[in-house]
């Protein structure tokens, strides 16, 4: 019990520095006059939106997609695109984006969701691919050049801005925090658990009698939709779209950062956004060829670490022992 | 008391007030560092510190200090760089910038800042026309430009049906419709290729084997431009189709041609707005120059980064060193009064330049380099097309 | 004229297919046999067009190149899968798919360090660089055939292997059901590093038969690999004769739609409209087609339903 006790406090502590990390952020770089800082972790708070939106359906529902920025895509391009018709409204932005994340996500998923293992993995991959080649080809849109967003989404309020670089930062981790918050509650539900039971065990569950097809398309169409709000956030911090959001590599970041911070751990995916990005801007000041020391350190992390920086606090404790 | 105050902070004042007066001039300089395009941006990074040199790293009275920011060819970590350049190294000007998209990306960081940015090579549409801004100033070309010239000499060489093949992307896009707006000839065939992922043309080249055009006109920069003329050598079309090229062939991809004995390139023809042998005297300074330390011929995107620097310091030394002055900075740009590599030239109302464009022809010089020389003016001061859709 | 282009572009296909297929076979083998999913099989296909070129330019010879630098990468690919892949074997998908992303990145930074930055261009070999006539009066690569025979020859010497050796029926019965093989009780792990290098060797040849016209760059194995996956899962996992097949259907769907595409859209949608989405749909091409054969066969064309 005590064990488990300190595994749980290891934990807390983890929990407090990387929320605290992201809630002190601003207050930091304004101190050490470092604005720039507000803008990365910024960025790096829409990557942990995106990440804990992966990590429910690949960590919880063991669906491996290889093609999950194509949500980021279509919150970001929403935005790009009311914009190019100088529509800046917030909540009709906000609506669009996830009306259309949740349609694609049900088409893509009825059809992904068919296949299992690696198929899903190509499939889901195919899939992005090609709305990445319909972005590039549409011309209206700038196609690979991308859209310049010339103003962020309004609130038809003057109480928030998101031209404010705080305001929105704060905005942003509210929204990061309530995305923690739900997929917190949506692992304990009975939905939940229907979902980390097919999982390990999908006969099971349908001996069970439960239709795990349409629990995995919800869960899938949910991680969508959250994942978009990440994609019109995104839109807002850069005032800017390109077809590069949905570019596999970028699907690859995704699973990176979940599997870098532990699957199936509620905080996983924001620790390993939050190590990915501080550690590619480490490399990257050290020398342009800096993936030369990536390359080993992913090796090195798959190696060592299964279960990623959630899988280290519990190996501590067995070595506690 | 408060006098005491006050002439304390006077006095502090006026320490501080010549430092921050005679404090050097810093610059950003956006570029490709990482990745193979790397290639590009290490040319480009060369030139500027070749005109630092040359300036003995001084712009007028005040030290300049340049602060390089890597792309990755991409344009979030554009974004990212252009960022930190404002925002932590604070940078009075921010210039550079290969690729469109980035630079696109890149550009409302620097302007909501209130800084002035200056492209030294990607000149996209968007930024010419209805997006151009007061603050941002181009020193290449517009992209439509140079296919432009391009389509004047197919027609004055009689070339009566034409081929074109481009990748699929935007600036490819501007290359056909470039070339599109002055050619006047039959256009018999049109390919828009996967990029940056094909890399064999095998099917295209047979389909213009099979329509078998007077010409073939053809954009594919960077890495590309060697597979593909390799392929189109290859495929038995040199010798039958003459092939017309528009930043394909330049400095950075000669010498792999040299080093795959790919004589057919010899005596192709392109067009420019610049030549290594453009007659005068800063173009020679600047050519002699870096060929003696660099060893290798400068390209197009050296030269431009090369002017861009000259540019800068024309306007610095116009407003005293003064960088908060913004609008004194902005009156000189506009002025454009300094000796360009590429001789006269002028800055349009949305701040991209008028300016000649040439046809170049690839040469062996005395040593046995590979290289391009100039042939004749293609067009005369020649203004982009979209200037009359900004309003400044 | 049309028929001459159409068989034209037809033997085009069947050489990007063949060029697949070299691809495919030795990741079909890992992925059936080993459970590995390697995204770095493309690295050892660039480090083979790079060895290989390295080694025809400084020669002359491309012979010398070809059986110098298959065994030299193949030992690379070996002590990769020794001291790294190795261990992964037993490991999630998603633990390969990182740790093998991990080398991409490693090789694609290697080659930017050790080679030019913007890579090698490399001649065609003398005694391959021209064309020949075909029927009605095409003139084809003849380097362009060769790597069609050299398909063939591979796929030939794949089928014996596979059917008529030890090692091969080794194989086959991993690849039907992989907890075979352990109870077989053969030297796994010699058999494993077996046929991780055959097929590393597989995909440093198509390297090398590639750089004369593609020329070596670092970064043109993900170009490739994406659609090698694509290919064998087409074929289904496991299956050389699947991904074969799937190779050639691959290649020929790719190249037929970018040539012939715009005419055929244009029977349905205005000739302008047809022009301006060919391209966009070309490029599509492929991923629309496997996204069918899943839809309707979710084990791809050959693969076996133990998976």
């Amino acid at each position: 019990m005590r064990v488990l006790n300190s595994l749980q406090n290891r934990r807390t502590i983890l929990a407090i520095l990387v929320i605290g990390t992201c809630a002190l952020a601003p207050i930091a770089a304004g101190i050490l006059d470092q604005p720039y800082y507000i803008n990365l972790f910024s960025r790096l708070m829409i990557w942990a939106i995106a990440a804990i939106s992966l990590n429910l359906i690949l960590g919880y529902g063991g669906m491996i997609s290889f093609g999950h920025s194509l949500y980021l895509g279509i919150g970001a391009y929403t935005v790009g695109i009311f914009a190019y018709y100088d529509i800046y409204n917030f909540y009709l932005q906000l609506v669009t984006a996830v009306a259309v994340a949740a349609f694609i996500a049900l088409i893509f998923g009825g059809i992904s969701l068919r296949t299992r293992g690696v198929y899903f993995i190509m499939i889901t991959m195919a899939l992005t691919q090609m709305v990445y080649f319909l972005s590039i080809s549409i011309e209206e849109y700038g196609s690979d050049d991308g859209l310049i967003i010339y103003d962020r989404s309004d609130f038809g309020t003057d109480l928030i801005s998101m031209d404010n670089p705080v305001q929105r930062y704060y905005l942003i981790f509210l929204v990061m925090i309530a995305c923690l918050y739900f997929s917190h509650r949506l692992i304990r539900s009975r939905f939940g658990y229907v979902i980390r039971g097919t999982k390990s065990n999908e006969t099971r569950m349908e001996v069970l009698g439960y239709s795990t097809f349409r629990y995995r398309l919800v869960c899938f169409i949910l991680a969508g939709v959250m994942c978009a709000l990440g994609g019109v956030l995104s839109a807002n911090v850069e005032k800017f779209v390109s077809p590069d959001i949905m570019h596999w590599t970028r699907s690859g970041e995704l699973i990176f950062m979940v599997v870098l911070g532990g699957m199936a751990s509620i905080l996983g995916p924001v620790t390993g956004a939050l190590v990915f990005w501080l550690l590619s801007e480490f490399f990257s000041r050290i020398t342009e060829h800096w993936h030369l020391i990536f390359g080993p350190f992913l090796i090195l992390v798959v190696l060592l670490s299964p279960r990623g920086i959630d899988g280290l606090l519990s190996i501590k404790r067995s070595g506690n022992e | 008391m408060k006098s005491k105050i006050t002439l304390v902070i006077a006095m502090c004042l006026m320490l501080i007030a010549p430092n921050a007066f005679s404090a050097t001039v810093k610059l950003g300089f956006v570029t490709t560092l990482s990745t193979p395009a790397a290639v590009i941006g290490n040319d480009m990074r060369d030139a500027v510190e070749l005109a630092l040199e040359h300036i003995g790293h001084k712009m007028g009275s005040v030290d300049v200090e340049v602060v390089y920011g890597d792309d990755e060819f991409n344009p979030q970590k554009g974004k990212q760089a252009t960022e930190r350049l404002v925002t932590q190294d604070k940078v009075d000007i921010v210039f550079g910038y290969i690729w469109s998209h980035v630079l696109l990306a890149s550009a409302t960081t620097v302007l909501d800042a209130g800084k002035i940015l200056i492209s030294a090579n990607a000149g996209p549409s968007q930024l010419a026309g209805k997006g151009c801004h007061e603050n941002f100033f181009n020193i290449s070309w517009q992209n439509d430009q140079t296919p432009m010239a391009m389509g004047e000499v197919l027609n004055q060489r009689g070339v009566n049906s034409l081929y074109v093949i481009a990748p699929l992307y935007a600036a490819g896009k501007n290359m056909v419709a470039g070339v599109k707006r002055t050619y006047t000839g039959e256009i018999v065939g049109e390919d828009m290729t996967k990029w940056p992922d094909q890399i064999d043309w095998a099917a295209e080249l047979s389909k213009v084997k099979a329509a078998n055009p007077d010409g073939v006109f053809v954009f594919y920069p960077g890495k590309h431009g060697p597979a593909f003329i390799k392929q189109f050598q290859q495929s038995g079309l040199s010798g039958q189709v003459d092939l017309y090229t528009v930043f394909t062939v330049d400095s950075i991809s000669l010498p792999r041609f040299q080093q795959a004995e790919m004589s057919g390139v010899l005596g192709s023809t392109m067009t420019q707005f610049w030549a290594p042998d453009l007659d005068n005297a800063a173009n020679k300074k600047f050519v002699d120059a870096f060929k003696a330390k660099y060893g290798k011929y400068p390209s197009f995107y050296a030269a431009q980064s090369y002017d861009a620097v000259m540019y800068i310091k024309s306007a610095v030394e116009a407003v005293g060193g003064d960088m908060s002055n913004v609008d004194g900075l902005r009156a000189a740009l506009e002025n454009a009064d300094f000796d360009s590599l590429r001789g006269e030239f002028s800055m349009g109302p949305n701040h991209f330049p008028i300016q000649n464009f040439y046809s170049r022809e690839v040469v062996e010089d005395s040593d046995g380099v590979w290289t391009t020389s100039v042939r004749e003016t293609v067009l005369e001061m020649h203004q982009d097309v979209y200037a009359g859709e900004c309003s400044m | 004229m049309e028929w001459a282009l159409l068989i034209e572009q037809t033997l085009n296909g069947i050489q990007f297919g063949m060029l697949l297929f070299l691809l495919a076979a030795g990741l079909t083998l890992t992925f059936g046999i080993m459970d590995l999913v390697n995204l770095a099989h493309g690295s050892m296909y660039m480090l083979g067009a790079f060895v290989g070129a390295t080694i025809f330019l400084w020669s002359g010879s491309f012979i010398l190149a070809i059986l110098l630098a298959v065994p030299l990468v193949a030992g690379i690919g070996i002590l990769v899968e020794i001291s790294t892949l190795r261990t992964l074997y037993q490991r999630h998908h998603l633990d390969q798919v990182l740790a093998t992303f991990g080398l991409i990145l490693f090789f694609n930074e290697l080659v930017q360090v050790v080679w030019p930055l913007d890579g090698l261009s490399v001649p065609f070999p003398d005694y391959l660089n021209f064309t020949v006539p075909l029927l009605l009066g095409i003139e084809y690569s003849v380097y362009r055939l060769m790597i069609i025979g050299a398909g063939i020859v591979v796929a030939i010497g794949m089928y014996i292997l596979v059917a008529k050796t030890r090692l091969g029926m080794l194989i086959r019965a991993g690849a039907a059901d992989r907890t075979m093989i352990y109870a077989l009780g053969t030297n796994i792990r010699l058999l494993f590093t077996l046929v991780f290098g055959l097929g590393t060797a597989l995909g440093a040849l198509a390297g090398i038969l590639m750089a004369p016209i593609l020329g070596a760059n670092s970064g043109m194995g993900e170009q490739i690999i994406i659609i090698a996956f694509v290919v064998i899962v087409i074929g289904g996992i496991g299956s050389v004769r699947g991904s074969l097949i799937a190779a050639l259907i691959t290649g020929l769907i790719d190249t037929l739609g970018r040539s012939f595409l715009d005419v055929l859209l244009a029977f349905f949608i205005p000739v302008n409209a047809a022009e301006a989405a060919a391209p966009a749909i070309s490029s599509m091409l492929i991923y629309i087609f496997m996204t069918c054969v899943l839809f309707f066969k979710p084990q791809g064309l050959f693969g076996s339903q133990t998976r």
